[in-house]
C-alpha cells in the first residue's frame, strides 16, 4: 500500500532486461557489431518511452532516476539560459530533487520564487500569471503529488508560460503509468518520469525536453545521450523502463478503473469507521489509487508500525517519522495545522492490490486507531470536551 | 531501526491509562512539537504504588512510556528520581539518534508527576 515509493518490477520487464546483463553487455559507444546492435536497442527503447508520453524519441534523454532528471531540468534550464534571466518559479510542494535543485541554483544568484498552492494542493493560475518577470527563464511545477495525490491544472499553467515565453517543466514521476500523460495535451517543455513508478527498476528515469532545447549537462563524460549526458548507458535499466513503457500504455485504462473502485472503499471506508480522519489533497483531481489522510490525536510513525505488524507497508508525512523531524512541507503548504499533520497516513496502491486487501487495511487500520487513540493523551481531551 | 525490546514495549505498552484522583501528574510535550506524554503516580508511603501515563508520539516516545513506568512502579521516590534519559535510553538497548532527546520524554514527566505530588502534600 505503498506504491508511491515504489513498484514491484513486473516479470516481463525482469526477463527483457536479463539478456543485457551478460548476452548483450557490450558498450554501446564501441564500433564493432555488439555495440551498434546495443545502441539500436536502446534507440527502440527511447521510442517506446517516447511513445509513452505523446514525444518524438530525439526528445528523450536517459538519466538515473526521477531525481536526476529534475536536476537536469532545473540545473540544465537555469545553466543554459543563464544570460536570458536568472529568476525560477516553484511550487513550494515540490519533490525534494526540485526544491533543492533550486535551492542550488539560489546560492549561485538565482532568483528562486515559490508558489503557494490552496488547501486542495492546487497553484493559481492567475498566481502563476502574476509572479513571472521578464528575468523568469523556467517555472516548474509537478503535474501529481506523491504525498496528497493532487492533479494539478497542468495545461492551463503550461499555456501560461508559453504565451510568456517561459519554459514549463513538470515532475510526473507520481503520474506517469497512473493516469494519462501526453507532453502535447499538457503543452509543457519538459517533463520527468521514472522506472521506480512505473513497474520498472530502480536506477533509470528519463527527462522529456522539447525540440532540442538546450540543456546544460550535469554529468559531462563523453557524448551519450546526444552529449546531454555523459556515462556509459544503463543498457538493463534502458531495455527495463522501456519494456515498463511500452506495458503501460497498455494496461492503463484498466488500471485506472481498478484503481478507481480500490481508493472508493478505502476513502469511503475511512470516513465510515474513523472519526475525525480528514482526506488531504483534492477530493476529485487526484491520482486514482492514491489516498491520503490525517488522522486526529494519534502520530503517524506509530501507526504505520502498528500497521507493518499486520503486514501492511503505508508511508506518513509526520515531523516524527522524517529523519530532520520536521513535518512534511506538503502538509504544512496546504494548511494542516502541525499537531494535525502527526497523524498523516498515505497508502498508495497499484493494480496488483485486491479489494480483499483494502477491506483488510479497513479492519486492521480500525484497530490500530482505537490502540494508538486509547493511549493519547490528547483524544481523551477530545473525547471529554 | 528500533532495538527488539524498543519494539516489544511499542506493541505491549505496560501499564497504560489513567488513575483517576491521581496523587500526582506531570505532563511534558505538546502536539506540535511531536510527543506529549502525561504521567500519573499513586503515591503509599513514599512508595510509587501504582506509575500510569498516556502518551502521543512515535514508537520511541510510547516505548519510553511504557518503560519508565515499568521501572518506577514499586520504587521510593528517591529512587524512581535516579531514572534519567539515558538510564531510559539504555535500558531500551538504545534509541536512534535523532530519537535520543525529543521522543525521551518519560523521566522528565515522571520527576514532573513526582513533584506535583510532593508540592501538594506540603501544602
Amino acid at each position: 500500500m505503498d506504491h508511491a515509493s515504489a513498484t514491484p518490477v513486473k516479470k516481463q520487464v525482469i526477463e527483457s532486461m536479463i539478456p543485457y546483463f551478460d548476452q548483450y553487455f557490450g558498450n554501446p559507444s564501441t564500433v564493432y557489431d555488439m555495440g551498434s546492435k546495443i545502441k539500436k536497442v536502446i534507440e527502440e527503447q527511447r521510442s517506446n518511452v517516447s511513445q509513452l508520453i505523446g514525444a518524438k524519441p530525439e526528445e528523450i534523454v536517459f538519466t538515473s532516476s526521477g531525481a536526476e532528471a529534475n536536476n537536469l531540468a532545473i540545473k540544465g534550464v537555469a545553466l543554459a539560459r543563464k544570460k536570458k534571466g536568472k529568476h525560477i518559479i516553484i511550487s513550494t510542494i515540490e519533490h525534494h530533487s526540485v526544491i533543492n535543485s533550486a535551492r542550488f541554483l539560489e546560492r549561485m544568484d538565482f532568483e528562486i520564487t515559490f508558489l503557494p498552492v490552496d488547501k486542495y494542493g492546487m497553484v493559481n493560475p492567475a498566481h502563476l500569471s502574476r509572479v513571472i518577470t521578464p528575468e523568469t527563464v523556467l517555472v516548474s511545477i509537478m503535474h501529481a503529488n506523491n504525498e496528497i495525490g493532487t492533479i494539478q491544472a497542468t495545461p492551463e499553467l503550461a499555456d501560461i508560460c508559453r504565451e510568456k515565453g517561459v519554459l514549463f517543466h513538470t515532475d510526473a514521476v507520481a503520474s506517469v503509468g497512473n493516469i494519462p500523460v501526453d507532453v502535447n495535451v499538457l503543452n509543457v517543455d519538459l517533463l520527468s518520469l521514472s522506472g521506480v513508478s512505473l513497474g520498472g527498476p530502480k536506477g533509470i528515469g528519463a527527462l522529456y525536453f522539447r525540440n532540442n532545447l538546450r540543456l546544460m549537462p550535469l554529468i559531462h563524460g563523453g557524448i551519450q545521450e546526444m552529449g546531454r549526458r555523459g556515462g556509459t548507458e544503463n543498457v538493463p535499466g534502458i531495455v527495463g523502463l522501456g519494456k515498463a513503457s511500452e506495458l503501460a500504455v497498455e494496461e492503463l485504462t484498466d488500471k485506472m478503473n481498478h484503481l478507481q473502485k480500490l481508493r472508493k472503499c478505502l476513502v469511503d471506508g475511512i470516513h465510515e469507521k474513523i472519526g475525525h480522519a480528514k482526506l488531504t489533497g483534492h477530493p476529485e483531481k487526484r491520482l486514482p489509487g492514491h489516498a491520503s489522510f490525517c488522522i486526529e490525536a494519534i502520530e503517524g510513525e506509530s501507526l504505520i508500525y502498528t500497521l507493518t505488524h499486520e503486514g501492511i507497508y503505508s508511508n506518513t508525512g509526520s515531523a516524527c517519522a522524517s529523519k530532520a523531524l520536521k513535518t512534511s512541507p506538503v502538509l504544512m503548504s496546504i494548511g494542516i495545522p502541525p499537531d494535525i499533520a502527526q497523524g498523516s497516513v498515505v497508502f498508495t496502491m497499484n493494480n496488483n492490490n485486491r479489494i480483499e486487501e483494502v477491506k483488510y487495511v479497513l479492519e486492521k487500520l480500525s484497530i490500530a486507531v482505537a490502540k494508538l487513540r486509547a493511549l493519547s493523551p490528547i483524544w481523551r481531551k477530545k473525547i471529554s470536551s | 531501526m528500533y532495538s527488539e525490546k524498543v519494539m516489544n514495549h511499542f506493541s505491549n505498552p505496560r501499564n497504560a491509562g489513567v488513575i483517576k484522583n491521581a496523587d500526582g501528574i506531570g505532563e511534558v510535550g505538546n502536539p506540535v512539537c511531536g510527543d506529549m506524554m502525561a504521567f500519573y503516580i499513586k503515591v503509599k508511603d513514599d512508595m510509587l504504588e501504582d506509575v500510569k501515563y498516556q502518551t502521543f508520539g512515535c514508537v520511541a516516545a510510547i516505548a519510553v512510556s511504557s518503560i519508565v513506568s515499568e521501572m518506577a512502579k514499586g520504587k521510593t521516590l528517591i529512587e524512581a528520581k535516579s531514572i534519567t534519559k539515558n538510564v531510559v535510553t539504555d535500558s531500551l538497548d538504545g534509541l536512534p539518534k535523532e530519537k535520543k532527546h525529543c521522543s525521551n520524554l518519560g523521566a522528565e514527566a515522571l520527576a514532573k508527576a513526582i513533584k506535583d505530588y510532593e508540592g501538594k502534600k506540603s501544602d
